[in-house]
């Protein structure tokens, strides 16, 4: 995404917006899902969106960042294709999360955040993904992975 | 008789995905709407499920008829909300995501039912912007909820409408704190709001919202449908009903089992999670989520009810047990502990925003042999400066406790890795 020319939020993104705001009591209210919807067409969220956003939204730029970076799922830096959140909660921690990292991290040649030089994924950590009896866990994408061996590794980033 | 001992879990089959409309229907799903709308006057409900004495099982424990028949209702005509509090993110805690994604009508029915009680017009699902699966189960829920009348204009024909909406989050663990919550809701940064006024009187846009958690509403639809008698006689011990407790860490069968209120502590580790896997001994134990006291080994005949737990010296909080095997180093678990805690705190308030980088920093120095023997006065002063009444919110309070009973019951731990600073 980065370095193309930015032409304002799509007609898509903007019904998709406008749709949220029956659930609410005001515009603002739909910031988050806003910021959402917009990564979800762009996987991130620029700052010319941003701005776009707010504008929609009758917010200041400066409200909405605030927002936006307060939240762990709204990305203001460009991601690979694919995100794998691997949990890095107590449960996990306990049972090889910090091996399934720097399995992660190694087998793509990346450090945390970054984007892998295909493209295709980036590797954060998250907090607890409500699956601690299969620790450890991910999120690949929209998927919960669990029980990750090694074997599991080579897996997510095969396919 | 097993389905009547096990109400929040009898639609949960190994044999099917998910339950849909027509099997949670045919398990007795919505009779309990249907006796609250077309019976039982507003009241009645919160004093049917105030005299069960459901309690809160999100963590705090407040009884919840008591909670709903604090919302003012002199004047109908205004606003109030109902929240199901779907942020399931206390490390160590798997229990809601399970009752969302295996059944989800039985939210819906404990929502419309706690809906009418306070006499809401509208109700937000806030979930954890993680739990995909969750998300499209509650949409088809929603949808065929509508479609037979449960839901939407004039329920089951009476004159009550409500409307529920399905809100995900962004994705923060201080979203979890009920007036942190309603922020977020509003579209901006959760941080938590000065109480008082209590959310109860002005709380989403001002007006009065009861939030509550989703294991606490999937217990609403039986107490209705099956009576109070019957819902106290499930339990065990002085709390009423049953709770989903789970245990996870290096026992045998990690997991999540529906069983009485006041089971022994004993009983789900050793029984249902089958016990240490070989080779590992029980150290210690968090019963109830990352911001509760350890236990240990002496306290495994503690039953599983609020004021036990509170007796022995920790919280029942979410009641899904982390287990600490002989293994694990209790100070790096502690320092993973308050990690998660300084990454979430919101930074509104001084004591948090300050005070759990510091405590991690101090463990940091500690475990990398950097540490001083003064470093664990300072280490128990910081509990008590974060500890409850300095801060907007529990997340500090919460923070502290296990770093506090962790100071207390394997000081040797800490000390070892000073020592061997010293011996450099």
């Amino acid at each position: 995404m980065n370095g193309q020319i930015f032409e304002g939020l799509s007609l898509t993104e903007i019904r998709e917006i406008n749709a949220e705001m029956s659930h609410y009591e005001d515009k603002t209210a739909v910031s988050i899902e806003a910021l959402r919807i917009v990564q979800k067409h762009r996987r991130w969220v620029s700052d010319q969106c941003l701005v776009a956003v707010a504008e929609l939204l009758e917010m200041s730029p400066a409200q909405l960042e605030a927002v936006a970076t307060f939240y762990n799922l709204i990305y203001r830096q460009p991601v690979g294709k694919t995100v794998i959140h691997y949990c890095n909660s107590v449960s996990c921690w306990m049972l090889g999360s910090d091996q399934v990292r720097e399995r992660l991290c190694r087998h793509l040649n990346v450090e945390l955040g970054e984007m892998s030089a295909d493209g295709e994924y980036t590797i954060l950590p998250i907090v607890c993904l409500g699956a601690c009896d299969h620790a450890p866990v991910a999120m690949v994408g929209d998927e919960l992975r669990l029980d990750i061996t090694e074997d599991a590794v080579n897996e997510i980033l095969g396919r | 008789m097993e389905i009547m001992d096990k109400p929040l879990t009898k639609n949960i089959r190994p044999d099917r995905v998910f339950a849909t409309l027509a099997d949670y229907e045919s398990t007795g799903g919505y009779q309990g709407l249907r006796k609250a709308i077309t019976e039982l006057q507003p009241k009645d409900v919160q004093q049917w499920v105030k005299d069960a004495g459901l309690r809160g099982r999100g963590g705090a424990g407040f009884g919840t008829g008591l909670k709903w028949s604090l919302v003012p209702v002199d004047d109908l005509s205004q606003t109030r909300y109902l929240v199901a509090n779907a942020d399931e993110m206390e490390p160590g805690t798997f229990k809601d995501r399970m009752l969302l994604e295996q059944d989800p009508h039985q939210l819906i029915e404990g929502m419309i039912i706690a809906a009418y009680a306070i006499q809401a017009q509208r109700a937000y699902i806030f979930l954890r912007g993680e739990y995909h699966l969750a998300k499209q189960r509650l949409e088809q829920a929603l949808l065929e909820a509508r479609s037979k009348g449960y839901l939407g204009e004039h329920i089951l024909n009476s004159a009550f409408s409500l409307e529920i909406v399905l809100h995900t989050s962004a994705g923060r663990y201080i979203c979890g704190e009920e007036t942190a919550l309603l922020n977020a809701l509003e579209g901006k940064r959760a941080t938590p709001r000065a109480k008082p006024p209590f959310p109860l009187v002005s709380g989403l846009w001002g007006k009065p919202t009861v939030v509550n958690n989703v294991e606490t509403l999937c217990n609403v639809p039986h107490i209705l449908h099956y009576g109070i008698e019957w819902y106290q006689g499930l339990a065990r011990g002085v709390d009423k009903g049953t709770k989903l407790f789970g245990a996870s860490g290096r026992v045998k069968h990690p997991g999540l089992w529906e069983l009485p209120m006041g089971t022994p502590i004993r009983e789900i580790i050793e029984q249902h999670a089958g016990g240490m896997r070989d080779g590992y001994k029980l150290r210690g134990f968090l019963p109830g989520g990352a911001s509760t006291d350890f236990l240990l080994p002496e306290h495994l005949d503690t039953l599983m009810d609020y004021e036990a737990v509170a007796k022995a010296g920790s919280r029942m909080g979410t009641g899904v047990i982390i287990v600490l095997d002989d293994k694990t180093c209790p100070v790096k678990m502690v320092l993973n502990l308050e990690q998660f805690f300084a990454q979430e705190s919101c930074g509104w308030c001084t004591p948090c925003r300050d005070g759990l980088p510091w405590t991690v920093s101090l463990l940091k120095d500690i475990i990398a042999g950097k540490g001083r023997i003064e470093d664990l006065d300072t280490l128990a002063g910081l509990t008590r400066m974060l500890g409850p009444g300095n801060t907007f919110c529990a997340l500090a309070p919460g923070a502290m406790e296990p770093l506090q009973s962790a100071l207390k019951y394997f000081r040797e731990d800490f000390e070892r890795y000073i020592a061997m600073e010293q011996v450099q």
